[in-house]
């Protein structure tokens, strides 16, 4: 005997209401940063030693800024998710576990706007 | 009822189920724990990166500043760690694409793929850094 109602079946939710969408996000996320990741990489390497001038110069370029953009957006969410894994894991205590996955939540959110902020302000002047 | 439980739950010798301190250690399980360990350091090493692009959109005096701080051995030291970690972090979740599949779950492969994890993070982090200390000629970022 089963007790999951036929919607229940249909919708594929499960308890929590989300599905796959938690894995499929760190999927996602994870292989545009593989690609990206590459990116910086290289590009940090280029910039080794620059100065400020030639570095702004360089993040202000759109084929730098835009694929720069791109990764601080998929690694802020791609980390996200990750480090509520993490929490959810490790601390039990149901006030411990909700206050840290809202720091959680906070602290990537404050990286992103940091670091896609930063690069518009690059890329747009000032 | 609660009285003989306590006694019984003190005196038995129970067998523990399988857990992180009675497996022996095996590539995989090193690696998987490793996975974890890298990807929290990536996660608070984000500040650094953050930094770096606050200080570039900030002007050519805080920007010195902060590269003046990664050019110290300490600094060297934590971006040479921050470059293995995501190089080992990316190389895992790379292994975790192929397990997704389906496939790659023989005790063979399993162990060559987990090697293959530490090898790609050794000898990318040698390549990146090799590269940058003898052809850049720099130190900082």
């Amino acid at each position: 005997m089963t007790m999951r109602t036929p919607l229940k079946n249909v919708r594929y939710l499960g308890s929590a209401k989300e599905g796959t969408d938690h894995f499929w996000k760190q999927r996602v996320t994870g292989a545009a940063n593989a690609l990206l990741a590459a990116f910086a990489i290289c590009l940090a390497l280029s910039l080794i030693g620059a100065d400020h001038a030639t570095v702004k110069t360089t993040l202000a370029k759109p084929l730098v800024a835009l694929p720069l953009l791109l990764f601080v957006v998929s690694a802020s969410v791609h980390m996200r998710l990750g480090m509520q894994v993490v929490i959810e894991d490790y601390v039990h205590g149901e006030g411990a576990k909700i206050a840290l996955v809202v720091a959680n939540t906070f602290f990537a959110v404050a990286i992103g706007a940091a670091g896609v902020f930063s690069i518009l302000k690059i890329a747009f002047g000032g | 009822m609660a009285e003989a439980k306590a006694e019984r739950g003190a005196k038995a010798e129970r067998p523990l189920s399988p857990h992180l301190q009675v497996y022996r250690l095996e590539i995989n399980m090193v690696m998987s724990i490793i996975h974890r360990i890298t990807g929290s350091a990536l996660y608070f090493g984000t500040v650094i990166v953050a930094c770096v692009l606050v200080a570039v959109a900030t002007g050519a005096g805080t920007y010195d500043h902060v590269t003046g701080l990664l050019s110290t051995w300490l600094g060297q030291l934590v971006l040479l760690g921050y470059t293995w970690a995501l190089l080992h972090h990316l190389a895992g979740g790379l292994r975790h694409f192929i397990w997704d599949t389906g496939h790659g779950f023989d005790l063979k492969t399993i162990d060559l793929l987990s090697w293959a994890t530490l090898a790609f993070s050794v000898t990318g982090t040698l390549l990146v850094w090799g590269y940058a200390l003898f052809y850049a000629g720099g130190a900082a970022p």
